[in-house]
């Protein structure tokens, strides 16, 4: 007699207007398991998710835990059967401590009084982060924790509830390197405990080192299923692309312009000073561990932090913006990290988020002229393949990959001499990647300077013509492009200057 | 089922929702009352609803970039009083009317700066500076008049307020006009937009490179200003400059943008949705007044109906 799996979801279906979001889609998840779950923006991923975590209701399909039938029409419903999702923006209260955020909703109480039983509060918070074998005091507020250790106060208020099935969306996607052995540690210690983990992520070699079973979507339907030990990254991608990529990162030769961009001892309250110079046609790759300054770098350039000293030229020229709106007119562009927080309007259409940071450009007199507003959109839509192919949605609506290209398309369209791209493929599919990649090619072929940061080695490795390394706010090394090794980089990377 | 109907409801845009209310609600009261349906009452409801509804047209904009602006009520007293003063000073007549209406849309436009200042530069919230400016306005009218209202006012001034153009009283027709003015700001320029996007989020909006602070400055500017025109229009229909004119009005205000659609948190909304919520409150007073239903009984229909407009549209999201 087999044992049932811990969950089966059969012929999960799901309508959006005009969209079928899943179709037909089957899913299981044994005790102890950590089954995987990869596709590309707009696969459905989520909303399979979502439908297991009772936030959104099927059309059709059944589910089953433990072999019985379940209702998952609240979320409600899914917290009492044991199933538990960590999504990528945490579900915390910042003024509340650990253990509070842990207990929220399911405090003890002092006997039948209204009371807490703090004391009983912060043995069962403690209790739930030692089954992660995590030391994080019960305490401290959660305003005060890293992002990494957010998320283990997460992970524990889900096993305070008795979580058995467990879904990860993009876990790894704000963590750094060793954070993120940290949660494979964690992980493994919810498998020997028999909790079935689903695990979603782009980064491939994350689940070949996590999962056990991998199920693939592409729109909206199920095409492969079977273990991690039967498939290989080439073979991974072809199933969720559907078709064979010949080069994961296509790279093109320097055709190196004049200096459009130096860098002479630029100072501020993150950064060492920092000299740097970049030509014209040329990708630049800005290596380095979270916090190592690429990102600050960035802003002072883009005039969004001030700097304390030393002098930026661009094409020759010194500038010296002290506001976005400096530099972008005097021809640098930023497309920052985390768009959905930092680049996009989400309650604008995809067409007045296009056109947000050049609407002087498309002005008749004082009005903004809706024919040029329409036809910059279309252009843009029709040479990124943005989906759906229409201005005038919300960008709320749109998958992560496109809304990327919204924001893209924003800089494209405004003549920047110099592109920054901070972490422009995180949270995007292989197939958008492969665009982006494309896209900053031609920008580079055009004679633009593109700067990219990127905690992604390998995609530095594969497009940049050369890397320089950033640690604890200096420019630590620099590597040409021919010569990069992933070791090469890590050494500038941990390079500790003034000790 | 459910979900034909909410799908059906969610594709009417905001202004639609509000509008059909509006709609039921005129057919019911010109069914109720006989003399509601006249050209003569209709006017009469848009001049009733024309002080607060300018002034709405201004919130607007503060609501939509995630503000607010409670000095408007104490604003249409202070307006009111410079705008008077003036007018009684020594100055020959002309130029005396002139001057008293620029002093007072400057004195306006003034407290926008000022509130628009510690909005932007110690990033204090809108809600406690204007509440601020909101008592020292009110505070400064009553010190300058010594609590006595201004009278004895030039005939001609009067008209502003009572007057009637092609049997349209003045006021409405400024009201129009600001209405049209804000509609089109809002939805054709490069400020209307920045508006929006400031209101969506301010943080991708500066790093879009738009000078959020200057929006910000603007849109309190703009209320404050509007404000002041209706103050202007209260104290000519009033007659006279008075320190507790408008007492309460930051409300009235806020209920009418907000009836209309536009959200608290700022980045969704339109004074189209705005002119209706003004008249659809307007209209709800007239109406039942109308019926003979007592001033007591209507706060507490008027009240209700806020709540109603406002949580049908949480529905329909």
């Amino acid at each position: 007699m087999t044992v049932p799996p811990l969950l089966d979801m059969r012929g999960i279906t799901r309508q959006y207007p005009g969209v079928l979001a899943l179709s037909s889609v089957d899913f299981s998840l044994h005790a102890g398991e950590v089954h995987c779950l990869v596709g590309e923006n707009g696969a459905g991923k989520s909303t399979l998710i979502k439908i297991l975590s009772g936030a959104l209701r099927m059309d059709a399909g059944t589910i089953t835990v433990d072999g019985k039938v379940v209702q998952l029409s609240t979320p409600g419903d899914a917290q009492r059967l044991g199933i538990g999702v960590i999504y990528q923006d945490f579900k915390l209260v910042p003024h509340l401590t650990v253990a509070e955020n842990i207990l929220l909703g399911n405090e003890p109480l002092l006997g039948r009084t209204p009371i807490i039983d703090r004391k009983a509060m912060d043995l069962r918070a403690a209790g739930a982060l030692r089954m992660l074998n995590e030391e994080i005091p019960t305490g401290t507020l959660v305003n005060d924790l890293s992002v990494a250790q957010r998320q283990i106060v997460e992970i524990a208020k889900a096993l305070s509830r008795n979580v058995r099935i467990l879904a990860m969306d993009e876990p790894t996607a704000p963590l750094t390197d060793r954070e993120t052995e940290t949660l494979f540690g964690v992980i493994r210690t919810l498998k020997t405990r028999g909790v079935g983990i689903i695990y979603i992520s782009h980064r491939l070699e994350e689940i070949f080192e996590v999962g056990d079973r991998v199920t693939v979507l592409r729109d909206g339907t199920r095409v492969h299923t079977c273990a991690i030990a039967d498939i290989d990254r080439r073979g991974l991608i072809r199933q969720m692309v559907g078709r064979e990529l010949e080069n994961e990162y296509p790279r093109i030769a320097l055709k190196k312009g004049e200096e459009i961009l130096r860098i002479e001892n630029l100072r501020s309250d993150k950064l060492s000073p920092v000299n740097l110079s970049l030509c014209r046609g040329e990708i630049l790759g800005l290596a380095g561990l979270v916090g190592a300054g690429r990102t600050e770098l960035a802003r002072v350039l883009f005039g969004a932090d001030r700097k304390t000293g030393g002098k930026v030229f661009l094409g020759g020229e010194e500038i010296s913006p002290s506001s976005p709106y400096e530099a972008i007119k005097a021809g640098i562009g930023l497309l920052t990290e985390d768009r959905n927080k930092f680049g996009l309007i989400m309650e604008m259409s995809v067409r007045e988020n296009i056109s947000l940071a050049t609407l002087r450009e498309i002005l008749t007199g004082p009005f903004i002229d809706r024919g040029k507003d329409e036809a910059v959109a279309q252009r843009f839509i029709g040479e990124l393949h943005i989906k759906p192919p229409d201005a005038e949605v919300k960008v709320e609506t749109l998958s992560g990959g496109n809304r990327q290209k919204v924001v893209l398309a924003r800089w494209l369209n405004s003549r920047a001499r110099v592109l920054i791209f901070d972490e422009p493929t995180a949270g995007v599919d292989v197939g958008v990647k492969y665009e982006i990649y494309t896209l900053m090619n031609r920008l580079a072929q055009q004679g633009i300077g593109v700067i990219v940061i990127s905690s992604d080695l390998p995609e530095l490795l594969g497009i940049c013509h050369r890397i320089a390394v950033m640690c604890e706010g200096q420019l630590t090394g620099i590597v040409e492009g021919m010569d990069a090794t992933p070791e090469a980089v890590m050494t500038f990377a941990t390079h500790r200057a003034h000790t | 089922m459910t979900v034909p109907r909410t799908a059906f409801l969610s594709k009417l845009s905001g202004e639609i929702g509000i509008g059909v209310a509006f709609v039921l609600e005129f057919i019911l009261f010109a069914i109720l009352s006989p003399y509601f349906f006249t050209p003569d009452n209709l006017l009469n409801v848009t001049l009733q609803a024309s002080i607060t509804a300018i002034i709405a047209a201004g919130m607007t904009f503060v609501i939509l970039t995630g503000g607010i602006d409670l000095s408007v009520g104490s604003l249409v007293a202070l307006a009111g009083i410079v705008t008077t003063a003036i007018l009684k000073s020594d100055l020959p007549g002309p130029a005396a009317l002139i001057l008293a209406l620029l002093g007072g849309i400057a004195l306006g436009a003034f407290s926008g700066v000022f509130a628009g200042f510690f909005i932007t530069r110690f990033n204090i919230t809108p809600f406690i500076v204007t509440l601020a400016t909101m008592t020292i306005w009110r505070g400064v009218a009553f010190v300058a008049t010594d609590g006595r209202p201004i009278w004895e006012l030039p005939e001609v001034f009067a008209f502003l307020g009572n007057g009637r153009l092609l049997a349209v009283p003045v006021p409405s027709l400024i009201m129009a006009l600001t209405f049209i003015g804000s509609h089109v700001i809002l939805t054709r320029t490069r400020f209307g937009r920045h508006v929006y996007a400031v209101g969506g989020n301010i943080e991708a909006a500066a790093l879009a490179g738009i000078r959020t602070g200057r929006v910000l400055g603007k849109v309190y500017i703009l209320s404050g200003a509007l404000s002041a025109v209706s103050g202007i229009l209260l104290a000519s229909r009033m007659n006279s400059g008075q320190p507790g004119a408008g007492l309460g009005y930051e409300l009235d205000v806020i209920a009418a943008v907000v009836v209309g659609g536009t959200s608290l948190s700022g980045g969704k909304g339109s004074v189209i949705g705005t002119f209706i919520g003004a008249m659809l409150i307007a209209v709800l007073r007239n109406g039942l007044n109308l019926m003979n239903i007592g001033s007591y009984v209507q706060q507490v229909v008027v009240g209700s109906v806020i709540l109603l407009a406002v949580m049908v549209d949480r529905i329909r999201r």
